[in-house]
């Protein structure tokens, strides 16, 4: 059947910002479904309030809306743009939420928009867990038996009748939350309620447990002619009772047989038809026992998922793609496979290579909670690898993971996952206890175990992993022998090359034999044992593949083309993590689009599966491969670039850039030596002396009692971080010695080897990021934003806005000179970021980093100016006059960016901003006016502003001054005031009226009761105080509001941001408008 | 584990070594794309004269159970991986791999890039090997590879089939018993309440077997020679024929004997069963340049216009353009490369299909088949 030809216009709804269990996937599925839809001529309106998206890029949707993912921002695009159609099942569960309330509106209705893809029913019959239980039932699928709970009781009494342990999953939440396991009465009273509250309609299934059995996935695909293709089966090597997103998974399905393949496959086909899923992609999810083989449903996805971007990298399918052909009436059999060029879409991918994922965890980020895994998501990326076995796959997915590990471990790394250097020996029982239960380290853990000679049947006894994958596991523990027997004496080519063939790194194999890395490589170079780059190619090499997507392995044939075109390589930034995510993804993307159009060979480097930089179309080649100096350099000698482009990709490639250097690469752009000079903290501070810059008072230590002196010496607050770390980790401001001795010491294991630096904190100061960019000439501003939190919150946290509202045209000058003095003299060539604090109109540096930063997205789509795509000319020769950009753009209108922060995740964390960069996305507000932008922002980062109601607050005795005009503000809006008994005295004496309500600690019934009986409608609470007992009040009512939802403000600024943003509110309802309509 | 060579007829050498001892091996070299179903192929009559890699990686991941065999051996002539699994995982494996090929002296290879091996074959065509342990000569084992009898011309039908006609009855096959000499109707057990099928054996998998067995036929499974006039003595509802190996073309008396049995009854017919219903009707058959072998082949069922994914293994086909078309309706057709894959006779009464419906391994997507077989059968 051809193409429909009866809608034009088709709505796509993105999944917003990046929060745990919805990722960049979801750029990577929308971005190909824009592309596609708009390659049959369809007319493309998007809404995405992500900016650092390649989606919500001006040039890849018709009309782009970064609006709030909200149904009501949803309707007025709706209403303003009279979409045909609505394709919601792209923008993961955030999309298909937001499109379900829509049609509960009316909206699609009112205005005859069709719902393509997945109808309202499919999507509930999917989702409805006692809807499903009893479409299953229809089809003869069992699924473990469970009951719906809506109250306690109810609760209790279905755990009564289906016995423990027994699991508890909230419907309609993301990524489990709430959902976890109870093994008794108690458990289920914490679990059941969590579960009924994380609910969007407050219900719960509670679930016989399948804890152990094996689980599998399958990608299912049909069209409107009901043919059904499955795309791929996944392995998780960790068992049930782990959530999906955090299982380390493999692809194909590893220890089924054909027949029990097959029963899974036609189980996840009749679900498909069950379900009414008409067109489109969806995900299957089975569990197995192991020693039985009776097989159970466990769950449906009737969308594009990340298991499916997944799958699409691991196959070379482009699942998305084709999901928004379908929905536009294409059958599976129209459509050419891409990567082979003759064959077609309706076929099942064969692999002939082994894949591994494995989730980023970053436990390090929320030491208060405990490092185990749940039913409900805590990985914040994932990274993938191929290998033509399981034992290389496995190791070259670990060396990608960025965690300082070199494969399964045997790199000199040993003891680090426990937070300590020395290589103590754990006692049996300890081990025991860490494969007991799941936990983020545990591959770690197996190794330690059967070195400490457990054997395999008890460790399958403890973990539930199935004795194949520990059988590989072993296979690579044993081997490690075999190297050390080569300590002194001659590395043969028999050992090394079976080493490399289980994936052995240089680095684990020079630390087994007590070599270094390069006399490895060395040796290896003298026998000719170097890897082969095989194809990706759906079809296990049946067909030619056009496609050039490529692996490394060591075998006889290299499959890789080299072309004597001119060539650049692009490093990515691996998975995705806290400080690092979407935003370099975006850069590199933006860096092979242009040299595409410079006619240059663009060859992509990275390892995350969710990226659209790992599209097989994004690049002109896309190497899938470990970003480690060995596998990088291994890519440069094939491949022979003119040059590679390292200042994009985040820290990562930056990492790289000098070892890469030394090893004679040519580094595109601003040379690695300015990279040092601006990370080393004395060559930076010279370079500022010599421009007459000024930084917080600062200093140096390598040792606690050097860190004391510093202290001393500048006085304190002071801010106390590891150099060499992005994303602020380890970073902590200390009032005193005490805390200053204790986290110094953390901080020197963060980063051995490096200084520990010790700023003055500047209280109370006013932020700023600058993005510039630089011919080696000319500098230009490419955008100025303040922060709103004040200077002391890690700035990737911090709301921020452009153009600024509080530095006058001085401070904007001086800014700039000084931005460009920077530049000149670190011989600035691309990209440039440098953050400066200012206090009492005197311009502190505080830190400038040489390469595309967090904000690159964001700014560009605040200004129009496509910063990383000038950037990559610029790195190839091109003048910024050139180019066409002569001076800085000042937009009319304003753009907020708002961190979105993922503590509705680990239950236990406080939520109070820091130095330590928490946030694991960020959305923008874009509009007339500061009031309105920042609203948006607010609501697209799942703060829903109310305009009226009862706001309580409670702020620290050095805030109230400053709090007063926003209370008033607040009151004349019409709101009511409840506050704690200091602040309510202060407002009081001001002449604002209040109620005074107890703290926590003062008895009830106090502010938390109030929050849970829904009689607060925002909360502002600052304290980062440093009493303990002010922290624990402030820390009940933080988790409270996050909790039920409650907007809340927890600095001052923000407080007076969010009043304007109310008050913008109050005025004039929210009104949307394109990107396309700003320039 | 022993060092090996692998010499295909063209020169090119392979590397590998044995994880079943030491042994050679001759035949031509094929690969399946499938990634499940090593034991279903390795016990498939059709790859008999073969050697088999696949082009999965690693094998041997679940061992080896009593159940899924599609025959009473292993057919290959050997069995060619990147990596063997000797420690097995799954509820019902019984014994791995290794020990089974071992217990019935076929050799098994490993590390040998089987990637390499099936872009060449995809490149140069499948062609006759072999692989030996005891030889590592690269020129004389190409020598040697040059020196086997090539596929084309091949009556393999004739070496894999039964010797004897026997029952096919509650999955399991019985030979007649010996007071059972006469070959007539006599011989159906469940005449007039389930359709009685005899099913030419040119390699029968078993599968095929259960899958006729489970839509309600009674089958005697009857040798390959089997002549037209045994059919009409045992007066059946319906005949079958299987699939088998080798080259269809000088299997001229099966040729003979369905072309006598034209229009007697609904005759179904499989794979190399589909190939000699082409020649019965005045078709042609080719050698495919390196077949179709796998589980994921899309086949466009014209008359539904639906995609089937199907079980493929097949070296030859039917030229379509040979077959008359006024009265062959062509029903079936690869999407990848549009071959000849299922045409019908509606005037004979006769389905003739070159995949695996039967699957085993494979998707059960063609099941639909068999059930029509039982309404040609029915209709008449």
């Amino acid at each position: 059947m051809p193409k429909r030809t009866d809608i034009h216009r088709i709505l796509i709804i993105g999944a917003g910002p990046i929060i745990i269990s919805q990722a960049c996937e979801f750029d990577y599925s929308g971005t190909q479904a824009c592309k596609a839809l708009r390659e049959e001529g369809y007319e493309v309106v998007l809404v995405n309030s992500n900016p650092a998206t390649i989606m919500t890029d001006p040039d890849t949707a018709d009309r782009t809306y970064i609006e709030p993912v909200t149904p009501q921002a949803v309707s007025l695009i709706i209403e303003k743009e009279r979409p045909d159609a609505l394709l919601p099942t792209l923008g993961g569960q955030t999309g298909l939420n937001t499109a379900v309330e829509v049609a509960r509106m009316g909206v699609l209705e009112k205005y005859n928009v069709e719902l393509i893809g997945a109808s309202i029913e499919a999507i509930q019959k999917a989702e409805d867990r006692d809807r499903f239980r009893r479409a299953m039932g229809r089809i003869g699928l069992r699924i473990p038996r469970s009951g719906i709970a809506t109250t306690m009781e109810e609760a209790h009494r279905i755990a009564g009748e289906i016995g423990y342990p027994i699991i508890v999953r909230p419907s309609f939440t993301l990524g489990g939350t709430g959902g976890g396991v109870a093994y008794n009465p108690e458990d289920l009273e914490v679990w059941a309620k969590a579960g009924i509250d994380a609910s969007l309609i407050h219900q719960v299934m509670l679930e016989e447990s399948v804890l152990g059995w094996k689980e599998y996935e399958l990608e299912v695909m049909r069209d409107r002619n009901d043919n059904v293709c499955i795309i791929c089966s996944i392995e998780n090597l960790d068992p049930m009772g782990v959530h999906t997103g955090d299982s380390i998974t493999v692809a194909p399905a590893q220890t089924l047989t054909d027949r029990e393949y097959q029963s899974m496959r036609d189980g996840a086909i009749a679900i498909m038809r069950e379900i009414g899923v008409d067109t489109g992609g969806s995900n299957v999810q089975f569990a197995i026992h192991p020693k039985t083989g009776e097989m159970v449903v466990v769950e449906m996805n009737p969308r594009v998922s990340r298991s499916s971007a997944l799958a699409s990298k691991a196959t070379g399918y482009p699942i998305a793609k084709i999901a928004a052909k379908l929905a536009v009436g294409y059958t599976l059999d129209e459509i050419r496979n891409d990567i082979t060029g003759e064959t077609m879409a309706a076929f099942e991918p064969t692999l002939d290579y082994c894949v591994v994922k494995i989730p980023r965890w970053t436990f390090e980020k929320f030491p208060e909670t405990e490092d185990l895994l749940t039913t409900a998501m805590r990985s914040v990326g994932e990274t993938m690898a191929i290998g033509r076995t399981f034992k290389e796959a496995l190791q070259k997915a670990l060396r990608s993971l960025e965690i300082g590990r070199h494969g399964l471990g045997a790199d000199g790394r040993d003891g680090v996952e426990r937070g300590e250097r020395a290589e103590t020996p754990l006692t049996v029982t300890e081990i025991e206890q860490k494969l007991a239960v799941p936990n983020s380290q545990r591959l770690f853990y197996l190794r330690l175990a059967l070195k400490a000679g457990l054997d395999l049947e008890a460790i399958h006894r403890l973990t539930g992993i199935d004795p194949w994958f520990l059988h590989q596991i072993q296979q690579i523990v044993a081997f490690e022998d075999d190297l050390t027997g080569h300590q002194g004496g001659h590395l043969d080519r028999e050992a090394l090359w079976s080493a490399k063939r289980m994936g052995f790194s240089d680095v684990q194999i020079a630390h087994l034999t007590a070599r270094d890395e390069d006399t490895v490589a060395e040796r290896r170079r003298e026998l000719g044992i170097r890897p082969v780059y095989k194809l990706v190619d759906t079809c296990a090499a049946e067909f030619r593949a056009l496609t050039p997507y490529y692996y490394s392995t060591y075998e006889e044939e290299n499959e890789a083309r080299v072309s004597d075109r001119k060539k650049v390589m692009i490093l990515g930034g691996g998975p995705n993590r806290i400080g690092q995510g979407i935003e370099f993804d975006y850069c590199c993307v933006h860096a092979s689009f242009a040299l595409r159009k410079m006619g240059i060979e663009s060859i992509m480097v990275n390892s995350n599966p969710e990226t659209v930089s790992t599209d097989y179309d994004t690049s002109d080649k896309l190497y899938f491969e470990p970003l480690t100096k060995e596998d990088v350099l291994h890519i440069v000698e094939t491949e022979r670039p003119l040059g590679i482009i390292v200042q994009f990709g985040g820290q990562t490639p930056l990492n790289l850039a000098v070892p890469l250097a030394r090893a004679g690469v040519r580094i595109l752009g601003t040379q690695p030596e300015s990279i040092d000079r601006a990370e080393d903290r004395e060559l930076f501070q010279a370079m500022l002396h010599k421009l007459g810059l000024e930084q917080p008072p600062n200093g140096t230590a390598t040792s606690v009692a050097e860190a004391a002196k510093v202290a001393e010496r500048i006085g304190y607050p002071v801010i106390v971080r590891p150099s060499y770390v992005l994303g602020g980790r380890a970073m902590k401001i200390v009032y005193d010695q005490a805390d200053l001795e204790n986290f110094t010491r953390l901080a020197i294991l963060a980063s051995p080897g490096h200084p520990v630096l010790i700023d003055k904190f500047l209280e109370d100061a006013v932020e700023l990021d600058v993005d510039a960019i630089s011919d080696g000439r000319a500098t230009i501003i490419g955008g100025i934003m303040e922060h709103i939190e004040e200077a002391g919150i890690h700035s990737g946290d911090s709301a921020c806005v452009l153009p600024p509202y509080s530095i006058d045209a001085d401070l904007a000058a001086e800014v700039a000179a000084a931005t460009k003095s920077m530049a000149a003299e670190l011989g600035v060539v691309g990209l440039m970021n440098v953050q400066y604090a200012i206090k009492d109109r005197r311009l502190y540096v505080l830190e400038v980093n040489p390469r595309a930063s967090r904000t690159v997205p964001f700014v560009s789509k605040a200004t129009g100016v496509p910063l990383a795509k000038l950037a990559t000319r610029v790195m190839l020769g091109s003048t910024l006059a050139e180019l066409g950009l002569t001076g800085e753009t000042v937009p009319s209108h304003v753009s907020v960016k708002e961190a979105v922060l993922p503590f509705d995740r680990f239950p236990g964390v406080d939520t109070l901003l820091g130095p330590e960069m928490k946030s694991t996305g960020e959305v923008m507000g874009i509009d007339v006016d500061f009031g309105r932008a920042y609203a948006k922002a607010q609501l697209g980062a799942g703060q829903h502003l109310p305009v009226a109601g009862t706001v309580f607050l409670s702020v620290e005795d050095r805030d109230k001054p400053a709090l007063v005009p926003v209370a008033r503000q607040l009151a004349e809006i019409g709101f009511a005031i409840v506050a704690t008994r200091g602040t309510s005295e202060f407002l009081a004496a001001s002449g604002i009226a209040n109620r005074p309500i107890n703290k926590v600690s003062s008895g009830r019934p106090h502010v938390v009761d109030a929050i849970k009986n829904q009689e607060i409608q925002l909360v502002i609470n600052t304290g980062s105080g440093r009493r303990e007992q002010t922290q624990r009040d402030g820390f009940e009512i933080r988790r409270a509001v996050l909790k039920y939802r409650v907007p809340y403000a927890t600095t001052l600024a923000g407080a007076k941001a969010m009043t304007r943003g109310i008050a913008a509110l109050k005025e004039r309802a929210l009104s949307v408008r394109p990107l396309q309509e700003y320039f | 584990m022993m060092k090996a060579l692998l010499a295909l007829e063209d020169g090119r050498t392979f590397s590998c070594r044995s994880f079943t001892g030491p042994g050679e091996a001759a035949g031509e070299v094929v690969f399946n794309t499938g990634m499940s179903g090593y034991q279903e192929v390795l016990t498939d009559p059709s790859y008999r004269g073969q050697m088999v890699t696949m082009t999965y990686p690693l094998i041997g991941n679940y061992g080896v159970n009593p159940e899924d065999v599609e025959s009473d051996r292993i057919q290959v002539a050997a069995f060619l991986t990147r990596e063997y699994q000797a420690h097995p995982s799954n509820w019902r494996a019984e014994r791995s791999l290794a020990d089974y090929l071992k217990s019935q002296h076929v050799m098994g290879v490993d590390d040998l890039d089987t990637r390499a091996l099936t872009r060449h074959i995809r490149n140069a065509g499948a062609m006759r090997a072999v692989v030996s342990t005891t030889d590592l000569d690269p020129g004389a084992l190409v020598a040697k590879a040059r020196g086997i009898p090539s596929m084309v011309g091949l009556d393999l039908a004739r070496v894999v089939t039964s010797q004897a006609i026997y029952r096919w009855e509650e999955g399991r096959s019985e030979p007649l018993k010996a007071s059972e000499t006469v070959l007539d109707q006599r011989l159906w057990r469940h005449r007039g309440r389930r359709p009685s099928v005899v099913a030419f054996d040119f390699g029968i998998k078993f599968n095929i077997l259960r899958c006729l067995e489970t839509r309600g036929c009674e089958i005697l499974v009857v040798p390959a020679q089997t002549g037209a006039e045994t059919v009409r003595a045992l007066e059946p509802d319906g005949i079958f024929l299987s699939n088998g190996p080798g080259d269809p073309e000088p299997v001229v008396y099966a040729v003979e004997t369905i072309r006598e049995l034209l229009g007697y009854r609904p005759i179904f017919g499989i794979c190399l069963g589909h190939q000699l219903l082409g020649l019965a009707l005045g078709g042609r058959t080719y050698k495919l340049k390196f077949g179709h072998r796998g589980i994921n082949q899309p086949v466009k069922n014209l008359v539904t216009g639906r995609v089937e994914i199907t079980s493929q293994n097949h070296g030859f086909a039917v030229d379509l353009d040979s077959l008359d078309r006024s009265a062959v309706e062509v029903t079936h057709i690869n999407l990848n490369d549009n071959t000849l894959e299922g045409f019908c006779r509606q005037d004979l009464g006769l389905l003739a299909i070159q995949y695996h419906p039967e699957a085993g391994p494979g998707p059960h997507d063609a099941h639909y088949l068999f059930a029509e077989f039982r309404s040609l059968i029915a209709g008449r």
